[in-house]
């Protein structure tokens, strides 16, 4: 079986965010780049296919080349090799456009992905490329088996969760449940030395172009102080919250 | 053209979220100057739509998709967009609407936003405001494409009433094989509790209550407002409750007009899964605790004390 698991490169989650140029860019400036956190759980899921099931892992990423300690991370952690598409990520779409690329050289049968990226949480990635490549697609996915060239699956839903069946190839946007957070791996020493000699190979884009733009961002509205109550008054509370917040 | 609204549903029922989106597919509907059509599949009476301004609705039955399939959905919806000529296509940023909107967009080779926030601040370009880095910012986003996807967020723009007398064709949806490639086997749901999706009030608690066998307060506490049960990342990760209940930034986002967080200090990653709740309350006994900082409504004190108080005034305060 040969995996693809896509890497996005992202702000820690405890980052400040703040934007610089008029609020046109995100301002990179003293942020700490991780592998996006539900990448991750799906990293983590095909280093188990590897090791249980001979399974080989290759990591992707579309971006530029400040994306590589991220990439080298992943091949720390224990992917094979590493494919950098060079251009910048404009928009989910055209990410999409350059893995299914990628994806059809490499003749992959399972794509493993994060649900979303924690810095634009588009969501869009893993099912734009289940459509243009016409793949099966589990979204949300927190449970995972291959046996051959059948799946079995599970997706969260609302207020519980769906078991599914469906077949390689396959494009899986996974999340926390796909592993355990206590099993995701931290590179070692041991896994670091190896990465600097794994194949990271910089590829160039196809020409597609962007479907949708960002032309600022806001941050949120300053909020007002907290009211606070008296634990002896849970009465004024629930006075507030009906009669003020009007939400009870 | 026409304004095209998907409104989902469950065993025949609407979600809230539907009367949301075709809300909001009535008022995208106005700025374009064309019509509001909204889709259903397998609703026998979509005639509570029409409140909500759809003067036009088109009911698929079909008992291949009597559960939600995704390839299939996004099937039906380009046959449907593509019939009734679509410039925009809104579906809500749901569980099961961000797993369709994507594989809509390829189909229909249109751009997607999702998560949008509010109505379009121009319609020439196409501007819309999303939610991004974990509700942290907004981004304004141009579609720049001829036909548009919106992923509206819940509780963003609200349900509004806008009654219209319409009517309710039927279309007969061809679905393939190839569409019913990933097939639902089983689904495991809590039967009549609310869920963190639906709900209009959340009640959250953390690790401050030392224990899952002092969760009984906090149902108790939903049960008395009619709100879903959620918890913070550490007591999902030590299994003191299940992961669906987790919130934040890695778990379930939360956007419920009263969100009471019980215990939880309110770290950075916690607090970004929460944000977009309209009224946050937090009680804990710590004062430096962040989450004082993020809240509207804050009491000092010990949760053990505090909630049995809260449980029993509410009890009256309902009763009244």
């Amino acid at each position: 079986m040969k995996i693809l698991v896509c890497i996005s490169h992202v702000p820690d989650t405890t980052s400040k965010i703040n934007f610089k140029e008029n609020d046109t860019k995100f301002d990179a400036n003293g942020v700490q780049f991780v592998i996006n956190p539900y990448d991750e759980f799906s990293l983590t899921r095909a280093m188990w296919f590897k090791e249980k099931q001979g399974a080989t892992v290759t990591v992707v990423n579309v971006g530029n080349a400040t994306t590589e300690p991220t990439l080298r991370k992943a091949l720390a952690i224990g992917a094979d090799d590493a494919i950098r598409v060079n251009t910048e990520a404009l928009d989910g779409f055209l990410v999409a456009k350059q893995i299914a690329e990628v994806v059809k050289k490499g003749d992959y049968d399972l794509v493993l992905a994060g649900r979303e990226s924690i810095d634009y949480n588009g969501g869009m990635v893993p099912g734009m490329l289940a459509s243009i490549l016409d793949f099966n697609f589990v979204n949300g996915c927190i449970g995972l088996e291959i046996d051959g060239d059948a799946a079995t699956a599970s997706r969260e839903i609302d207020g519980g969760n769906e078991k599914i069946s469906t077949n390689l190839p396959l494009i899986i946007a996974g999340q926390k449940g796909l592993v355990e957070e206590k099993d995701l791996r931290i590179p070692n020493m041991r896994g670091i030395m190896m990465a600097r000699k794994k194949p990271l190979s910089v590829i160039e884009p196809v020409e597609v172009s962007s479907q949708t733009a960002t032309t600022s961002f806001e941050k949120p509205a300053a909020k007002g102080a907290v009211k606070l109550v008296d634990a002896d008054n849970v009465d004024e509370l629930i006075n507030l919250l009906h009669n003020e917040a009007k939400v009870i | 053209m026409s304004v095209l609204v998907f409104a989902d549903s469950s065993e025949g029922k609407f979600k809230k979220s539907a009367f949301e989106v075709v809300s909001y597919g009535k008022k995208i509907a106005e700025q374009l100057g064309s019509n509001v059509v909204a889709v259903t599949i397998n609703v026998a009476d979509a005639s509570e739509l029409y409140t909500y301004g759809a003067e036009k609705v088109v009911s698929v039955s079909n008992d291949q998709i009597t559960t939600f399939n995704a390839k299939a959905y996004a099937s039906v919806l380009k046959q449907i967009a593509s019939k009734e000529n679509a410039s925009a296509v809104i579906i809500d940023s749901s569980i099961d609407g961000l797993y369709l909107a994507p594989m809509v967009a390829v189909n229909l080779e249109a751009g997607y936003a999702s998560n949008v926030v509010a109505l379009p601040s121009s319609t020439s370009p196409f501007t819309v405001k999303r939610k991004a880095f974990s509700n942290k910012a907004f981004s304004n986003t141009i579609i720049s494409t001829d036909v548009k996807i919106i992923g509206l967020a819940k509780n963003s723009f609200g349900v509004h009433e806008n009654p219209v007398s319409g009517t309710t064709e039927s279309f007969d949806a061809q679905i393939t094989d190839a569409d019913l490639g990933v097939k639902s086997v089983s689904v495991d749901k809590a039967t009549g509790k609310v869920t963190i999706a639906d709900a209009d009030i959340v009640i959250s608690a953390g690790r401050g209550l030392k224990g899952p066998e002092n969760w009984g307060m906090i149902e108790e506490l939903a049960e008395v407002l009619g709100a879903a049960t959620a918890c913070s990342k550490p007591v999902s990760d030590l299994g003191w409750r299940p992961h669906g209940e987790h919130v934040g930034q890695t778990g379930k986002p939360v956007a419920s007009n009263l969100y009471i967080a019980i215990g939880i200090s309110g770290a950075i990653q916690h607090l970004a899964g929460i944000n977009a709740s309209k009224v946050k309350v937090v009680i804990n006994t710590d004062p430096e605790a962040p989450f004082f900082k993020a809240a509207d409504y804050g009491i000092v004190g010990d949760a053990f004390e505090v909630v049995p108080t809260l449980i029993e005034k509410l009890k009256a305060f309902k009763q009244s």
